[in-house]
């Protein structure tokens, strides 16, 4: 329950705080995401920490979890378990095609005062109304949407399991995820609410920071249509991420919404 | 690291070849490597736009129970994108086996299977080779086709592939 806890925080951290969102990150890190054969698998990393892929920090409740099969029926996660720094899941890919494996939630995340102290508040809204003290003065109540998503292929890359929700912030491929080369353009639309995101700043970070002395993160930022162009520098796993932030909050007492996209993505060389 | 087995193998590599339109050489070098496997190599066309103009050969393991080998050849990057998954395997006239370190020759001829007919053009002949435990070597020998006179076109590689030769017959 500790590390649950702990997980949870972090990931509410990652996303409210601007200065800890550098520094803690939440990823999901699948063992392949282009397969060939008869029977593939992959097992998945999950977990929240500071360098990329590395397990430090805490490991990522995975109790949202959806994955999509390529035929858009839903796939199951085998051999969940949990650790000190990470969660891990198999995924047997029974169909030819593209995986996606997604991790969508919303919650709410606060402060008021009580008495002269302030207190943090976190959990799924309808709880807020019940938890937080009728007498509480100050409450700032913020709506948190956040996706996080990794895609995996077992022969040729569909498209059918990556449709879009139309909830919160999310990427819509225009380059197949499972597709990316060093050196080669990729496009994706960022969309809030199924609508292009003009102007957001997306963060590109190559992992394995470890045996390199500089971070060599990237930004780009989306055109009027939504649309990011991200070339990538070298082969490796890439960690992309958005937020953004307004006023069109579902949840009663919120005065703002934050929404954020994160995905793994894997860069092949040439 | 490396020694070459051209003097053993130079008689197979000489025998004359049967009309043979367009020829492929590769040379798979013998590696001192503490385990060795021998490598997938994918053999294909490609246009100006890379897009596949013939997929003329995979070489795997091809008689690896449940089709294990096909496991593999995703680590063939570029041919697996262009060309592998597309492709049913195993490939009649193209899978074949892996090959032992030396030279091996394939032959191909207009108008059959798998080269079939390629409109005159610029192309490109791309060899890449994946090792388990090991490797990955990829190499392009442009080339003009028709040629207009026989024309051997070679490229060395440094890694998994040796020498690659393309022999045009017009």
């Amino acid at each position: 329950m500790i590390s649950r806890n702990w997980a949870a925080l972090a990931v509410a951290a990652a996303i409210c705080i601007p200065f800890q969102a550098q520094a803690h990150r939440t990823w999901m890190l699948p063992s392949a995401t282009v397969l060939s054969g008869e029977d593939p698998w992959v097992t998945v990393d999950a977990a929240v920490s500071n360098d990329l892929f590395y397990f430090e920090h805490v490991p990522l409740r995975i109790d949202g979890l959806s994955i999509t099969a390529p035929d858009g029926s839903a796939a199951k996660a085998e051999n969940a378990s949990t650790g000190k720094y990470r969660t891990t899941f198999d995924l047997h890919l029974t169909q030819p095609g593209t995986y996606k494996l997604a991790m969508p939630g919303k919650m709410v995340v606060g402060t008021y005062e009580l008495n002269g102290e302030r207190k943090r508040w976190r959990g799924p809204a309808e709880a807020a109304a019940k938890e937080i003290p009728a007498d509480a003065k100050n409450v700032v109540l913020t709506e948190m949407h956040r996706r996080l998503e990794t895609f995996v292929t077992a022969g040729k890359p569909t498209t059918d399991a990556l449709k879009i929700t139309g909830q919160g912030l999310e990427l819509e491929p225009i380059t197949h995820p499972n597709d990316l080369f060093e050196g080669e353009p990729a496009k994706f639309r960022l969309l809030l609410d199924g609508k292009p995101a003009a102007g957001t700043e997306v963060e590109v970070v190559p992992g394995g920071v470890r045996y390199r002395s500089k971070p060599d993160d990237t930004k780009v930022t989306s055109d009027q249509d939504g649309v990011i162009t991200v070339t990538w520098p070298t082969p490796g796993m890439y960690w992309i991420s958005a937020e953004v932030e307004d006023d069109k909050t579902t949840v009663k007492g919120a005065a703002k919404r934050m929404a954020v996209y994160t995905a793994t993505l894997e860069v092949l060389p040439q | 690291m490396r020694a070459l087995l051209t003097l053993t193998l130079t008689g197979l590599a000489a025998t004359p070849a049967l009309a043979a339109d367009m020829a492929v050489t590769i040379e798979i070098p013998r590696l001192q490597v503490a385990e060795y496997h021998r490598p997938y190599v994918g053999v294909w066309v490609e246009g100006p736009d890379q897009s596949v103009a013939a997929n003329l050969a995979v070489l795997y393991d091809v008689k690896k129970a449940d089709r294990e080998g096909e496991k593999w050849l995703k680590d063939m990057r570029q041919w697996w994108r262009r060309v592998g998954r597309d492709l049913t395997l195993p490939a009649d006239g193209i899978s074949g086996p892996t090959k032992a370190p030396g030279e091996h020759r394939l032959e191909y001829t207009v108008g059959k299977d798998p080269l079939g007919e390629l409109a005159p053009g610029e192309y490109t002949l791309v060899v890449e080779a994946a090792r388990e435990v090991g490797g990955r070597e990829l190499m392009r020998i442009p080339f003009t086709w028709p040629a207009k006179a026989p024309a051997t076109l070679t490229a060395e590689g440094s890694e998994e592939l040796g020498r690659i030769a393309l022999d045009l017959t017009p």
